[in-house]
């Protein structure tokens, strides 16, 4: 079918458009950047904010080029006098109800309004008034809200009710008393929130931020009697030098050690060698339940957005969940224990810091359940953001940094922890191993390109050792409901599935850089970043978990096996059923 | 279920029964005493009198005298109304212990004379028609209101009632319907004048398996109570209406979106709707045609923005009531995403009328552009408060000098607020004004859904503005930055000046956002705003000059910089203020001319109203 073409004329230039797309687009086609605020590609197309008002000849008033759709013989007009007048006031109102503390703000030099603000040489506020005046929720140990710098976008609800279909935020009040809320307006903590942060990648101001806790681990690094160790994530290296200038998806690892080194964390370890823990219990677990031995189809658990979700929601479900912790937290837990008995360090002297692309981990960290012995697994949880602080904070120009290797003996991960930051990676370094042993030999594929791409579900069916598995991977909470509630009625065809929280997953991650409106709407950020992170896997020498050296050692001379007691003891965890709405 | 036939002879029979009701000199012996039950006179205790009057009916066992609930009469200011019929006699200011007194005059063949009606210039009214009034009024969308019992479809029947339908359904096809509408020159009477053929048709031509009639029900001006009077004394006429829009564009299903403020037009609805079901006048194989349409009612929670239509189709679908970006037009994409037809209670009033008359019958009344009537709440400084309907083309003048009766208390005229709060005032210089679509939107005013407010010379302007932007303020929907934010700030601008804080950098500025508030917004509420603010700019910017740069307020409205003062040439020194003024304020010895300590005075006001001279202002 070939596409219908449309004539139109935009700031008087004569252009061709597709049928179908908004003035927005086509204009941004031939060189003309109309500003957005609320605007959102694919998650916020509303036309609330007034932003990217035009003029379009014949029509009364102003018109919303984001949704605006192009027609044939349409004469628009983008930038005339009287349409700057309108944007500068309707930019000088949000400005009157906008805190001016941007020196002290999570999101200076990242915000979008700020970016507005300067754009239009906005230099004083014309219309000054009252402001709205809403106390910050700060309960939860993952996400803070400070309703006052909202600007009423829309963009964290349009993301958490259509994408994520929670809805755990949304519009109330009218006029000037509008204001995003929650359920009887309780604290985010309380309330059928999963944590998974996508709605703070999604604000265009600081309305809505993690839990910081950069002061706490500088406080323990500089600490003499504490033994800092951190550990980073898969998809935080494609994705922090983001924050100093680099290209998006940029495999910054290297980088990213030496400067961890540098900020003087005692020991810099890799998750992904974590994730290759994970990959051993989690194959395991897998084929015992083939056996017979468990509730199939079994899902993974490394997304701890995911596992809040399914708690709230699903909680007569839950044997379906691993019983693994995720990478993280096996490590935490591995450190506290195989490494500080094997390096003589005091395992309550240990300090755990993950750096990770998620907000959840947050909340995770700070489960009950996230301990052995009573020592916690994990102590604090950064987001890669909050690492780019730390790094320029400590004066260190991260551009320019050589490379270095992560530290021994658990820096060496193999290229199937690597792609665990990406939808469909846990599930296709699952397969490489799960494979292998049920085969019982290596086998020559490693690559299942069937569970990659940014579908929000896969499906493949696999046949290994003359038995048909059915496999699927789902991310974002929408399709994360679409298998649960497939499993629910019984109607599952599946064995196993693995589900993240955030669209595409961890990659997109609450926790990564922000990317503005304008670089989604342009950029396919998330395909950057798992390119990045499949071109690891695809460079490693070790590409299955199980034939990574380091975890061999650490189950022979530890862990014993996969499933053990032991291994039991620091690397799997429970669940319970928890109410939607604690109030 | 009935037939053609059988409800046929219900008309004839029925009919016959009511002749009385339109015919002063029918010959019946029997009596119907017509009280009103809306809402107006409900509050001042008319369902006593209904009971009161029953009550006395029984015991003395009068046959011949029936009382009846009917809908609005129109003349609010006069409520509670009642009525008898044939002899048209109107007492107003009815109260229940003055039952007994009027059944003994019906019995008698004598009136109660004390509560006749008196017009304007003091005259007692013996009969309806003789109430100036009424003269000038041309009853289309009301026609039934204050006839028919709205509870009895019977009634309904009896006057025309689904005839309309029957012939639509057994003669007519769907663009032969759409035909006479356009022809008729109908336009959208709820404020923004679409000609309602084009959206009949619009939504005939969407594809679609699945189509919506909606009526907007959601009346929310200020003062306005047009669409509730329809409801409360003539359901039937909007549900036959909605019957034969669904016929024309191929829908099945209609629903009313009603204010729950309106509890008995909502109860009247439910009332016909059982009714009608029970006729078979709804539901499926109607007239036993093949034709099949329902309707159901949804209550709207009182904000006004959901009279918007598309914030009023969210609403139905059960989210919150905010604007959807048009288009696309609910006619291709409304309720549920399906075409849907959507109109105001009044344009549905109309229907009926014009199928059964013709259009050109139709299209006779009214102006080139405008056809037909228009149904306006008159309510303020003007003496007969209440309902009217008049020809489109009536001038502001005749509407309130010749129907409303002039200004109260030998005031002057200063402006009238057509619109309310999407509206904007029209001074003296536009009395002349003929109200129709084209004429007030170029006065800088508009239709709207048809509050019609009188203010005299003791209103402020500023402080008017000042009003209809604190309802904005409040009922804007907060979804576009320029409504939610920017009409908070016009009202604070009011503010300021209303207490003598403004500039006149502030009127500039109260311009500029007023301005690009009424482009940049995305629903016509937001759009038409700052109107009440644009339009008393327009024509009373001296006010706001005064506000502004001389600290004073003509009207002493504005509290915080009213100055009272007596004139020293009307004061006849006789001390009344003086005793009157809660802060002893006034000063002076008896038989001396007072004077304010402006010191004292808290701009109470109550010296104004005692004065017998009007010295002070």
């Amino acid at each position: 079918m070939s596409e219908e073409i449309v004539n139109l004329t935009i700031d008087g230039i004569q252009v061709k458009a597709k049928k179908g797309d908004t003035i927005l687009q086509v204009a941004k086609s031939i060189g003309i950047d109309i500003p957005t605020l609320c605007f959102l590609k694919g998650i916020n197309e509303v036309g609330d904010c007034r932003m990217c008002i035009v003029e379009i000849e014949g029509r009364r008033g102003f018109v919303a080029s984001c949704i605006q759709k192009v027609e044939e013989g349409m004469v628009v007009h983008t930038n005339t006098p009287s349409i700057v007048e309108a944007r500068k006031v309707i930019l000088d109102l949000i400005l009157s109800n906008h805190p001016k503390d941007c020196l002290t703000c999570v999101r200076s030099g990242n915000c979008e309004l700020q970016s507005l603000a300067e754009k239009f040489n906005m230099r004083d506020i014309e219309y000054e008034g009252e402001m709205q005046n809403h106390p910050i929720d700060d309960k939860s140990p993952a996400i803070v809200r400070e309703s006052n710098k909202c600007i009423l976008c829309r963009r964290c609800t349009a993301t958490c009710k259509n994408v994520q279909e929670i809805g755990a935020i949304a519009s109330t009040g009218r006029g000037f008393e509008s204001c995003i809320s929650t359920t009887y307006n309780e604290s985010l903590n309380d309330v059928d929130c999963t944590f998974c942060g996508q709605c703070i990648i999604s604000c265009p101001t600081g309305a809505l931020h993690e839990k910081e806790y950069i002061e706490d681990v500088w406080e323990k690094i500089k600490d003499k009697d504490t033994f800092v160790v951190v550990q980073t994530a898969p998809a935080v290296r494609v994705a922090i030098g983001e924050e100093f200038g680099m290209p998006i998806g940029e495999n910054a690892k290297g980088k990213m050690v030496t400067a961890l080194k540098r900020i003087g964390f005692d020991k810099v370890f890799d998750t992904n060698t974590g994730a290759d823990f994970t990959i051993m219990e989690e194959a395991n677990e897998f084929i015992e339940r083939l056996s017979g031995k468990g509730t199939l189809p079994m899902i993974t658990s490394c997304s701890p957005g995911w596992v809040r979700f399914a708690e709230k929601n699903y909680g007569d479900q839950l044997d379906h969940l691993s019983s693994c912790k995720s990478p993280h937290q096996m490590f935490g837990a591995i450190i506290k224990s195989y490494f500080a008995e094997k390096y003589g360090i005091d395992k309550n002297k240990i300090c755990t810091v993950s750096i990770m692309p998620c907000i959840a981990k947050k909340y995770e960290a700070s489960r009950p359940e996230m301990e052995v012995d009573g020592v916690r697994d994990v102590d604090y949880v950064l987001t890669t953001r909050e690492l780019a602080k730390m790094i320029k904070q400590a004066n260190i120009d991260f551009v320019e940094l050589e490379d270095s290797n992560f530290d021994d003996p658990m820096g060496e991960a193999s290229g199937a922890g690597a792609i665990f930051g990406t939808t469909g990676g846990v599930m296709e370094a699952a397969i490489r191993t799960a494979v292998d042993t049920l085969e019982n030999k290596s086998m020559d594929k490693i690559e299942y390109k069937e569970v990659r791409g940014e579908k929000g579900i896969k499906e493949a069916c696999l046949n290994i050792a003359g038995k048909e598995i059915k496999i699927a991977v789902a991310s974002g909470l929408a399709n994360a409901r679409k298998i649960m509630d497939q499993i629910k009625e019984k109607k599952s065809p599946y064995h196993f599935v693995e589900i993240m929280a955030c669209p595409g997953g961890c990659v997109m991650g609450g926790g990564q850089p922000i990317k503005s409106a304008k670089t989604r709407m342009n950029v396919d950020v998330r395909k950057r970043r798992a390119d990045s992170l499949y071109s690891i896997d695809e460079k490693s020498t070790v590409r299955k978990s199980h034939e990574n050296p380091t975890i061999k050692k650490i189950y022979e001379e530890y862990l014993e096996k996969p499933g053990s007691h032991k291994a039991h003891k620091y690397l799997h965890t429970t669940y319970s059923p928890k109410p939607k709405y604690d109030i | 279920m009935k037939t053609i036939q059988e409800i046929e002879e219900i008309r004839s029979k029925k009919r016959q029964e009511l002749d009385l009701r339109v015919n002063t000199n029918s010959s019946t012996r029997e009596k119907h005493i017509l009280v009103c039950h809306g809402t107006g006179c409900t509050s001042s205790k008319s369902p006593k009198i209904i009971e009161n009057l029953r009550k006395i009916i029984e015991e003395k066992g009068l046959e011949n005298i029936r009382v009846i609930q009917t809908g609005c009469f129109g003349l609010c200011a006069k409520g509670p109304i009642v009525i008898i019929r044939p002899e048209e006699t109107f007492y107003a200011h009815v109260k229940p212990e003055d039952c007994e007194e009027i059944i003994e005059s019906i019995a008698n063949g004598t009136k109660v004379e004390r509560l006749l009606c008196k017009d304007i210039d003091g005259t007692m009214v013996n009969r309806l028609d003789e109430l100036t009034f009424y003269k000038k009024q041309k009853r289309i969308a009301l026609k039934n209101c204050g006839v028919i019992d709205p509870e009895n479809i019977d009634e309904y029947i009896a006057f025309d009632g689904y005839k309309a339908l029957e012939q639509v359904l057994t003669k007519m096809t769907p663009d032969e319907v759409i035909n006479v509408v356009s022809a008729s020159g109908l336009r959208g009477r709820g404020g923004a004048g679409f000609p309602t053929g084009k959206k009949w048709s619009f939504t005939k031509m969407a594809q679609g398996e699945q189509k919506y009639v909606v009526c907007n029900a959601d009346e929310g001006d200020p003062g306005a109570f047009m669409d509730r009077s329809i409801l409360e004394g003539d359901p039937h006429a909007v549900l036959e209406a909605m019957a034969i829009a669904g016929y024309a564009v191929g829908a099945n299903q209609g629903y009313i979106y009603v204010r729950a403020e309106y509890p008995i037009a909502v109860q009247r609805l439910k009332i016909a709707i059982k009714q009608s079901r029970e006729y078979g006048l709804l539901g499926s194989n109607i007239f036993d045609t093949g034709f099949k349409f329902d309707i159901d009612i949804r209550l709207g929670a009182g904000a006004f923005v959901c009279g918007e239509e598309t914030a009023l189709l969210e609403s139905i679908e059960g989210k919150r009531g905010q604007p959807r970006q048009k288009p696309p037009f609910p006619a291709n994409e409304g309720l549920f995403g399906k075409p849907t037809l959507i109109n105001n209670v009044e344009t549905y009033a109309n229907i009926t009328k014009i199928i059964l008359n013709g259009a050109d019958w139709y299209a006779s009344i009214g102006t080139e552009t405008s056809k037909g009537t228009k149904v306006f709440a008159l309510g303020g400084n003007v003496n007969n408060v209440g309902l009217v309907e008049v020809p489109m083309g009536t001038t502001l003048r005749e509407i309130v000098y010749d129907i409303g009766g002039g200004i109260p208390n030998g005031r002057e005229f200063k402006a009238a607020q057509t619109g309310g709060p999407s509206g904007g005032c029209i001074p003296k210089e536009h009395l002349d004004t003929p109200i129709d679509y084209e004429s007030l939107a170029e006065i800088g005013s508009m239709m709207g859904s048809g509050g019609l407010i009188v203010m005299d010379d003791t209103k402020c302007m500023v402080n008017l503005a000042k009003f209809y932007l604190e309802f904005t303020v409040k009922e804007s929907c907060g979804k576009c930055t320029p409504c939610r934010i920017g009409t908070k700030r016009m009202h604070e601008i009011l503010d300021k000046l209303c207490s003598g804080k403004g500039t006149e950098e502030d009127i500039q500025k109260l311009e500029k956002l007023a301005n690009n508030i009424k482009k940049a917004s995305v629903c016509g509420l937001g759009q038409t705003a700052p109107n009440p603010v644009l339009s008393t700019l327009k024509y009373f910017r001296e006010e706001f000059r005064e506000h502004a740069i001389d600290k004073k307020c003509r009207t002493n409205e504005c509290k915080a910089i009213a100055k009272i003062t007596i004139d020293e040439e009307k004061c006849k020194s006789c001390g009344l203020c003086q005793r009157s003024c809660p802060v002893n304020a006034i000063e002076g010895e008896a038989r001396e001319k007072r004077k304010i300590n402006q010191d004292k005075c808290i701009k109470c006001g109550t010296c104004i109203s005692t004065c017998p001279f009007h010295a002070i202002g």
